[in-house]
């Protein structure tokens, strides 16, 4: 029961990723081409899908994080780590690289999937490669001080 | 080089968004866990830390299933367009795998749950990946 609520929330999540344009990279490059604002093709759609996600999640956690515990789980599992270490800047700022070379984040690459096209086949793949490169990395026992473990609840 | 142009298509963008918003509530009233797409993939590869593998490959298969379900009611998949080729696509994949789990969340983790929670490192890690993805285009459009 449990596992096939969770198939149709992902199907939910894609359904928004198509209606949003998300899944389509060319869509989510020409957002990010901010040289395009005033040469004429940046298209904006990208902010109305964040506003629009962030809004809805916004009111709908302070109603879900209201009640005792969620459905299927004990308690509510939020991030608890709050100071800035430099893995929280280094990451995304490596993961954006990735973005803006192919247009691809996590979710529409999956979503791409069932496309069934050989191009998506090929970044998942590398980045379920990278996805275990990190955690391995990450696990390795790390100089003091540099760097602090992540909080493996975010995200 | 020529790239697809795209309209703004700003009201699907805000339903499309209010749907994936709808998702990471659900996935919290059930789950109690935060809709992270790259935390639900990474966790699908070894080490398993605990015993929630089938819900997450459940959600996962759901994003996969979400185009064919499009394709069986409007007999047509909605449009894309991947302008990369194969080494670009090999290099992005792995800055974006490994970069997500190094940074502890993507677009969806940080970007919509992070945010919407008023996260400061979701925040920061969200105007990181912003800024690098739109240097990068610019490099890739415009550089030279």
């Amino acid at each position: 029961m449990a596992n096939l609520l969770q198939f149709l929330i992902g199907l939910i999540f894609g359904l928004g990723l198509l209606v949003s344009g998300m899944s389509n990279p060319a869509k989510v490059l020409n957002f990010l081409d901010f040289g395009a604002v005033t040469a004429g093709g940046w298209d904006p759609s990208l902010a109305f899908v964040m506003a629009g996600a962030v809004a809805v999640t916004f009111v709908g956690f302070r109603i879900v994080l209201a009640r005792s515990k969620p459905v299927f789980a004990e308690r509510f599992q939020l991030p608890t780590k709050r100071e800035l270490d430099p893995r929280i800047l280094a990451g995304p700022a490596i993961f954006g690289i990735g973005w803006g070379l192919a247009g691809f984040c996590p979710g529409p690459a999956f979503t791409a999937l069932g496309f069934g096209s050989r191009a998506s086949l090929i970044f998942v793949a590398a980045m379920l490669f990278g996805m275990w490169l990190a955690r391995y990395l990450g696990q390795l026992p790390q100089p003091s001080g540099l760097v602090a473990p992540a909080d493996p609840l975010e995200g | 080089m020529n790239h697809t142009l795209t309209s703004f298509t700003p009201l699907a963008a805000l339903v499309g968004g209010a749907l994936i918003g709808l998702a990471a509530v659900m996935l919290m009233a059930l789950t109690g866990r935060i809709a992270g797409v790259s935390g639900i993939a990474a966790r699908l590869l070894p080490p398993y830390e605990d015993n929630e593998f089938g819900g997450r490959l459940a959600f996962v298969a759901g994003l996969v299933a979400a185009p064919v379900l499009v394709l069986i009611v409007r007999g047509h998949l909605p449009e894309q367009s991947i302008e990369a080729g194969t080494p670009v696509l090999l290099a992005a994949g792995l800055l974006v795998g490994f970069g997500s789990v190094w940074g502890s969340g993507c677009t969806s983790g940080h970007g919509v749950c992070g945010i919407a929670r008023l996260s400061v490192r979701s925040l920061v890690a969200t105007a990181a990946f912003m800024a690098t993805g739109i240097v990068t285009v610019f490099l890739m459009r415009h550089g030279s």
